[in-house]
């Protein structure tokens, strides 16, 4: 492999692990949703280094689509966000147990 | 990949791997934004150098100009200034095991990337320069967005109507209560 592909992978290893350390240690739902984008992102980064790897155009395709279904999921999920907060004047996930058993 | 393609690639994931600890670490949500920001602009300038400058353009315009801009406003209109990080939670030990879990997720990572043969320095096939410019190319993608991956070209385009109906109908104010009465 090129080396610049095996970076691409490891950085992109790096950025979803961080990704997920922000869904996990904050509790603030906007910054959580930052982590999942943020995930996505090193997704799509592993996805072009393949497509660079195997000269082929799919895993840009895939990165393609992969930006469209981010936006619409941030636009489903803040809206969530938003209603949350009109119900409760409060956006802490923890918070948040309406639906507790 | 020459000296150049290095150095930049080295600037660009210090950027990245900066923004992404300073999302995670930054106790104002406004900072964690902006360093999202800057850290999907470094993002783009590795898609360049993977040859791909179609999604460094999209990632410019549709993360940083659209997404990030949505977040920021989000923010700005319904998080009180006051607000601050606090780093008291539900479960106990979450921090903890959230380390522990991140530590596990990074080993797996990497060595399933070790046992999948990327680390091993094979020779690598020097591929035409044809190939890699058929990779770079707009048209190219364009065309293979319109003939073979048309369908889900386009059922994105229905999702992105799903999505915006939603959020209308998710973030309108209305008086349900009343409704729902009279049904």
């Amino acid at each position: 492999m090129e080396p610049i592909v095996v970076y691409s992978l490891v950085l992109s290893a790096v950025l979803f692990t961080m990704g997920m350390l922000a869904v996990l240690v904050r509790r603030n739902p906007i910054i959580m949703f930052m982590g999942i984008e943020l995930m996505l992102n090193a997704a799509n980064l592993a996805f072009i280094a393949f497509s660079r790897h195997l000269d082929k155009l799919d895993g840009q395709v895939i990165a393609l689509i992969f930006m469209a279904v981010a936006a619409a999921e941030v636009a489903i999920g803040l809206a969530i966000i938003v209603s949350i907060y009109r119900y409760r004047r409060d956006v802490d996930v923890d918070a948040v147990n309406s639906l507790r058993g | 990949m020459n000296v150049i393609e290095l150095i930049v690639f080295i600037a660009a994931a210090a950027l990245a791997l900066i923004g992404a600890a300073g999302m995670v670490m930054s106790r104002n949500p406004v900072h964690s934004a902006l360093f999202l920001i800057a850290n999907f602009f470094a993002l783009a300038v590795i898609f360049l150098l993977l040859s791909a400058p179609v999604l460094a353009a999209l990632q410019v315009l549709v993360y940083t100009g659209a997404i990030m801009v949505l977040f920021l406003f989000i923010i700005f209109f319904f998080i009180q200034p006051g607000q601050k990080h606090a780093y008291v939670y539900s479960l106990p030990w979450q921090t903890f095991f959230s380390g522990i879990l991140v530590i596990v997720l990074i080993s797996v990572l990497v060595l399933g990337l070790y046992m999948g043969g990327v680390f091993t320095a094979e020779e690598h096939v020097q591929s035409a320069a044809m190939k890699v410019e058929e990779l770079t190319s707009p048209q190219a993608l364009g065309s293979a967005l319109f003939s073979r991956y048309l369908l889900p070209f386009e059922l994105t385009s229905l999702l992105l109507l799903a999505a915006m109906l939603g959020a209308v109908v998710l973030a309108r104010k209305e008086k349900r209560d009343d409704r729902e009465e009279k049904n």
